[in-house]
């Protein structure tokens, strides 16, 4: 919420003139929730300062936003972080106070508009969720910006609740007055990863045009155009499109998870292998239990072999997610008929899922406490039955080596357990006897010596 | 004259173009019981006489009727029916649904019919159609009984059908709604005569020997007074003496001391008796040795008892079923040949078991109705209640033993089998179970039972009516992360907060929430301090083997201590402090002789939890400590910057830096109020357990108890160890006395400058009303100054602020409060009456979709 532009070019009061701000007025702008308050706390021909000072409304913001959003909305709550936090607030008060600056106009000095300056930038605080201090250097240093940060504890009374999100920022670097603008308006909302108002095709113009000159040489662009846009996938691509550098289309990222490195590869592989073995096991009606954003379901329909795909989840949301892939609405005809998605609990009997040939469930079980597998168990394999169940899960013994995971973490926040090789064939030996099914056990993804492989996977037949 | 027809009837009326079918069912029917071929023409065409829409008309109609039968309602269909095929069609719907086709004949002479079309200016139908409409009119008389049809009405001419002054809807014979009981429901007697006389003795009813006369057989029954046998069937074949039991069987029901549903033995029986063949197995040779002894009059007395006897009997307002084999709750109180088979043989799959007798459908798992369904015909060890259904046939004949069961009492009295009369196919005894029919059924609820839009019944609020959208993530939530859900026996509801304060300073004073009560008439009102924790259930058993018979739950401990969402308090890998936690709560519980004080082996506990910090703990690091830190690192950066820029000269800046200053003030008593309810935990003595309602025990929702009495019983409980429990504070104040209303509000004063929560204002009962018989809050609270800072915001209590923020509306949440205050008392009603899981979760599962209706999130 407040941000300091410091130079110390000679003579530093030209910095006026470069904002179109006068140094011996405060001066304030009208924000939607709120205002933008420009004042100098300095102005000497040795260094000057502005400064930028959000004051936002919280309240005004929570009961606005609400309307805007609907209830998942992050921001519905009375308490939160956004007036003092640099986010795209920042950003809009960035346009809106130095817009002057910001399109490289300057009729007092035009001489300066392409001058790089000595520019010294605060900004109390920033957060950069899911990144931290590497994620903060990746995003200014390549631009040239020397960064020095300070991490805040949660409270100082709690030293065991550890450190916060948040940083205060301090950047120096010779930059042109509106790269600097334009870099901090770009880059502020793509560290905080929380928008302040719905996102729509309008931010992609604003992207473009602020990022035009500079976006597509950062070597970390995909990740501020997702961070950006929040990862909306289709707005993403539209921005990467504008920006010349659209990749495959299959090359979407989904969210930031902790295995991210090798994600694209391992998901993508073990969604593969799941495929390739439901296409072996001749079954024509197959069940996708835990579909998430149906990423499974696509390859699936492009095998001729399945007449019926259906997809369950236990998130609508993650349901209508695959919608949005799978192009729900406009999908044609012949092959809407041969899928079908609905919400379903894996713990409660469900007569929708009988008569199935197979079922996948592919990183599923972790998901579910261990003493609710049970009721899962009779649901699928002692009700249901199909005659194939594919159950993919993570192998713990890998988890060492993912150096961002301490000792004992699990992979993900929403992971209940997670299962050594040994702990997966023993569950998977003990449900295989008692409900008449034979047992394979496979490896997925590249095996590491005495820890395995990242995944695994096993292969439930019913007995005849 | 009125003419009859059976109360859940499809009635065809039969006839010619213009023989006045329209015309007689509008005069005789409810509009809307009647369903027109050429009403549904015009629907579907605009045309009521379009011919090529004459399919599209036809579907419509089945279907209209389809959803009017399946409900129950008698339905006339106005077509002219003159084609046999298209009243097969009728007759073959009427028995999908279980109903009786009827027919009316309007056999109206010719001539009128065609003046009739004549003069109708909107059709011009040819007088050869009206012909040959007569002609299969005629044609169809004689094969109407043949098709189905169980009433035929025939009217010849118009004087005729003018003397028709009314229908009468006859009841069927299953409908003895009007019987109340008290019943005693007797099992499969299979010829066991002495078994079933000590049995009747048992039950209190004296049998003595009279003189004999036509009804009586000798024997002469009194029964303990007014009360009535019920015997489900199969009396005869197998056991010893089934002649005899017939006879005390007719004699009870001559003298209207018995109701007999029949069995599939006594009806192979009665088609011996009328002459069929029949094969001589399953113990119907015994029978018939007997029945040869027998006078010829007795065998036909015997064959017409048999053949009056009605297939099922709904009675007690439609709260009791009983029938042989059971029967499923579509067919009910209807009447079909299919209806009569399902009574009789219950339905089997076709397979064989390794045993070779038929597979039988469990049709008891599926049950859903709400009457309860007594039964027989399949010999189980023992009687036991599933999904509202129960087989009382314990297998006497078979060496097992002979059950009744009271009713409305639900007391089983039974009487040992004297010898295996009868060597079972499949042994009775099996092997050792663990866990009630009902229990193993509930291991798996059905999603059916959940999602969609859903309907509860309540005892406080009738029906509640659950959203799809609400369910969903109720689904959702129960799916991911609720505990085992039978121990889920019950939510807690929301609460609403006062009416803001009319004081400038604050936003909630415990006058409103007083006046709230006072308002609607109540005197007198227990104020509870708030505790800043979590809301905690604990459901708790003396021991593991209760958690397995009372709860039906294996391997998973002896109680539950549950968050307002129903997921388990304790994370997986605190399961040694969840532990240890669980057994210091028992300890005091044992201490407190709560078991013998309640006489119960488990308890409910309604609770607050703290620290705070112990559940919270993500919230509190994401949301409150991540916004102070936020603060505390920003504002004193800009105040800094401010206070140089005014240093400067800068003059327009004071406003602002007040403002600035103000912030920072307001964030360090944001921080001092969040901090207040944390503190660290490092084993089970760090935890504070404060119950603040004892919500039910073995055979007692404690719901009709004083909000007094909870406290006061609550009090004995922390005495006894007030390291884990901590007392809750109250007063008691008269409504009606400034000085007490006065003493309440210093004494919130008082604890809420302290840094407490607040107080809970709830009147002395635990369910009150209105006058008007409206539900009241059970509770409302009202928050401390320095506590709402952690809801609104660090500044909320700025004057610009507080003017906004008591711009609030409380309807939605009041409403809310209501709704899941009765379905929690609904869920623990429906447990503690020992009712089915899915009845129970039902309303549980109703309380956590309630909680995702968007309310204000500072309420």
């Amino acid at each position: 919420m407040f941000l300091r532009i410091s130079t110390t070019h000679q003579p530093a009061t030209d910095l006026g003139y470069l904002m179109h701000k006068h140094p011996a007025r405060a001066q304030e702008v009208k924000l939607s929730h709120g205002k933008a308050h420009i004042f100098y706390p300095e102005a000497s021909e040795k260094r000057t300062s502005i400064c930028l000072l959000l004051d936002i409304d919280p309240i005004e913001m929570v009961r606005g936003v609400r309307k805007l959003s609907g209830k998942k909305f992050a921001l519905g709550h009375y308490v939160n972080d956004r007036p003092y936090v640099a986010s795209s607030f920042m950003s809009v008060a960035i346009a809106k106070s130095f817009s002057t600056a910001l399109n490289g106009t300057c009729t007092a000095k035009p001489e300066l508009v392409e001058q790089e300056l000595p520019f010294e930038i605060e900004v109390a605080v920033v957060s950069a969720a899911k990144g931290g201090e590497m994620l903060i250097r990746k995003l200014f240093e390549p631009l040239g910006y020397k960064v020095n940060l300070e991490r805040h504890v949660l409270d100082s009374k709690f030293e065991d609740w550890g450190k916060s999100k948040y940083y205060t920022l301090k950047l120096s670097n010779n930059v042109k007055t509106k790269d600097l603008l334009s870099h901090l308006y770009v880059l502020l909302p793509a560290l905080d990863f929380d928008k302040h108002y719905y996102i729509s095709r309008g931010e992609v113009d604003k992207l473009l045009d602020k990022g035009k000159d500079w976006l597509g040489k950062h070597p970390e662009r995909e990740q501020i155009v997702n961070r950006y846009l929040k990862n909306f996938r289709s707005l993403s691509r539209m921005a990467m499109e504008g920006l010349s550098l659209a990749e495959e289309p299959n090359e979407e990222k989904g969210p930031i998870e902790i295995d991210k490195p090798r994600r694209k590869t391992l998901h993508e592989l073990r969604l593969k292998r799941v495929c390739q073995e439901l296409v072996a096991s001749g079954a024509k009606r197959v069940l996708d239990l835990g579909c998430g954003e149906g990423k499974l379901i696509q390859l699936l329909l492009k095998q001729k072999q399945f007449t019926e795909i259906v997809g369950t989840d236990i998130s609508h949301t993650e349901l209508n997610r695959a919608k949005d892939r799978l192009h729900w609405e406009n999908m044609a005809p012949k092959m809407k008929e041969r899928i079908r998605l609905f919400q379903s609990a894996l713990t409660y009997r469900d007569k929708r899922l009988h008569g199935f040939d197979a079922a996948a469930l592919v990183e599923v079980i972790e998901h579910l406490e261990e003493d609710r597998l049970e009721a899962l168990e009779k649901v699928i394999f002692g009700i249901a039955r199909p005659k194939t169940v594919i159950v993919t899960t993570p192998n713990s013994e890998y988890n060492e080596m993912y150096e961002t995971l301490a000792a004992g973490d699990m992979r993900h926040t929403d992971h209940r357990f997670e299962w050594t090789r040994a702990e997966f064939a023993n569950w998977g030996d003990r449900l295989a006897s008692d409900k008449k099914y034979s047992v394979s056990y496979h490896p997925l993804g590249e095996e590491e010596e005495n820890i395995g492989a990242p995944s695994q996977m096993a292969v439930f037949v019913l007995e005849k | 004259m009125k003419i009859a027809l059976p109360d859940m009837s499809l009635v065809l009326l039969m006839g010619a173009s213009g023989s006045g079918k329209s015309t007689f069912a509008k005069r005789h029917f409810l509009a809307s019981e009647v369903v027109s071929s050429d009403g549904c023409r015009a629907i579907v065409s605009n045309d009521e006489n379009s011919l090529a829409a004459t399919n599209d008309a036809f579907d419509l109609l089945f279907y209209i009727i389809g959803k009017r039968l399946k409900n129950g309602l008698l339905t006339v269909v106005d077509a002219t029916n003159v084609q046999a095929s298209s009243r097969k069609k009728l007759v073959q719907l009427a028995r999908e649904y279980h109903c009786l086709p009827s027919i009316i004949v309007l056999d109206m002479p010719l001539r009128l019919c065609e003046d009739r079309n004549a003069a109708r200016k909107d059709r011009s139908m040819g007088a050869h159609v009206i012909r040959h409409q007569h002609a299969a009119l005629r044609k169809s008389m004689r094969n109407l009984k043949r098709e189905g049809f169980r009433k035929i009405h025939l009217f010849k001419s118009t004087e005729e059908l003018d003397t028709v002054t009314g229908i009468e809807k006859e009841k069927l014979y299953n409908d003895r709604k009007d019987l109340h009981g008290p019943f005693d429901l007797i099992g499969d007697v299979h010829g066991c005569y002495v078994e079933l006389c000590e049995l009747l003795a048992k039950l209190g009813y004296q049998i003595t020997e009279a003189p004999a006369d036509e009804s009586n057989y000798g024997i002469q029954v009194i029964p303990p007074k007014g009360r009535q046998v019920i015997f489900l069937g199969d009396l005869v074949d197998r056991g010893p003496a089934s002649v005899a039991v017939l006879k005390l069987a007719m004699s009870m029901v001559n003298a209207g001391h018995a109701i007999c549903v029949p069995g599939n033995h006594d009806m192979k029986l009665l088609r011996w008796l009328k002459g069929k063949n029949v094969a001589m197995t399953h113990g119907i040779e015994g029978t018939i040795a007997e029945l040869e002894q027998e006078p010829a009059s007795f065998k036909v007395e015997l064959r017409d008892f048999l053949y009056k006897l009605v297939s099922h009997f709904v009675l007690d307002r439609g709260r009791l079923v009983v029938c042989h084999a059971g029967l499923k709750e579509k067919m009910q109180g209807r009447a079909s040949g299919a209806v009569r088979s399902f009574c009789l043989f219950g339905e089997s799959t076709g397979e064989i078991d390794e045993y070779g007798l038929p597979v039988r459908y469990n049709w008891a798992k599926d049950y859903r109705g709400e009457a309860k369904v007594v039964y027989g015909h399949t010999p189980i060890p023992k009687a036991e209640w599933l999904n509202k259904t129960i087989n009382l046939d314990t297998g006497c004949v078979f060496g097992g033993s002979l059950t009744a069961m009271r009713y409305p009492e639900e007391d089983f009295v039974s009487v040992v089998a004297k010898e295996v009369y009868w060597e079972p196919t499949k042994s009775l005894t099996t092997a050792e179970v663990l866990l009630t029919s009902q229990q193993e059924h509930d291991d798996l609820l059905d999603i059916d039972d959940v999602r969609g839009k859903r309907i509860v019944q309540t005892g406080l609020m009738n029906n509640l009516t659950i959203r799809e959208e609400n369910s969903i993530s109720a689904l959702e939530i129960m799916g991911r992360f609720a505990v085992n859900p039978k121990w889920l026996i019950y939510l807690p509801p929301t609460m609403s907060p006062c009416e803001t304060s009319a004081s400038e300073e604050y936003l909630e004073h415990p006058l409103e929430a007083i006046n709230y009560y006072k308002k609607r008439g109540i005197k007198t009102l227990v104020c509870e301090e708030k505790h800043m924790g979590s809301r905690a259930v604990i459901v708790l058993c003396r021991s593991e083997a209760v958690a397995l018979n009372r709860f039906g739950i294996k391997n998973d401990g002896f109680g539950k201590c549950y968050t307002r969402t129903g997921r388990n308090f304790f994370a997986q890998k605190q399961a040694a402090l969840e532990q240890a936690f669980l057994e210091k709560v028992r300890a005091g519980l044992d201490k407190a002789n709560v078991w013998e004080k309640f006489d119960t082996d488990w308890i409910c506990l309604d609770c607050e939890l703290m620290p705070w910090s112990a559940k919270a703990q993500a919230l509190l690091k994401e949301q409150y400590a991540a916004v102070g830190s936020a603060a505390s690192h920003a504002l004193p950066v800009a105040i800094t910057a401010m206070q140089q820029a005014s240093a400067r000269g800068i003059t327009d800046l004071e406003e602002l830096l007040t403002k600035y200053k103000y912030r920072d003030q307001s964030i360090s008593k944001f921080i001092k109020a969040y901090r207040q309810y944390c503190w660290p935990l490092e084993s089970v003595d760090d935890f504070k357990l404060a119950p603040f309602h004892i919500l039910a025990s073995e055979g007692q929702v404690h719901s009709n108890k004083s909000n007094e009495w909870h406290m006061q019983k609550i009090a004995e409980i922390v005495e006894k160890d007030s390291s884990l429990f901590q007392a809750t504070p109250y007063k008691i104040v008269d409504t009606d006395s400034e000085e007490s209303i006065e003493t309440a509000c210093s004494w919130w004063m008082d604890l809420t400058q302290k840094g407490g929560e607040g107080m809970v204002v709830k009147p002395l009962d635990f369910i009150c009303h209105e006058d008007s018989g409206k539900l009241l809050q059970p509770a409302v609270k009202c928050r401390g100054k320095e506590y709402l800072r952690i809801i609104y915001g660090a500044e909320y209590d700025h004057p610009s602020q507080l003017a906004r923020l008591k711009k609030r509306g409380l309807s939605r949440k009041r409403s809310l409060a209501l709704r899941e205050f009765a379905l929690g008392i609904e869920s623990l009603k429906r447990f503690v009456a020992g009712e089915p899981l899915r009845r129970i979760h039902e309303s549980v599962f109703a309380v956590l979709a309630l909680e995702s209706e968007e309310v204000d999130p500072g309420l």
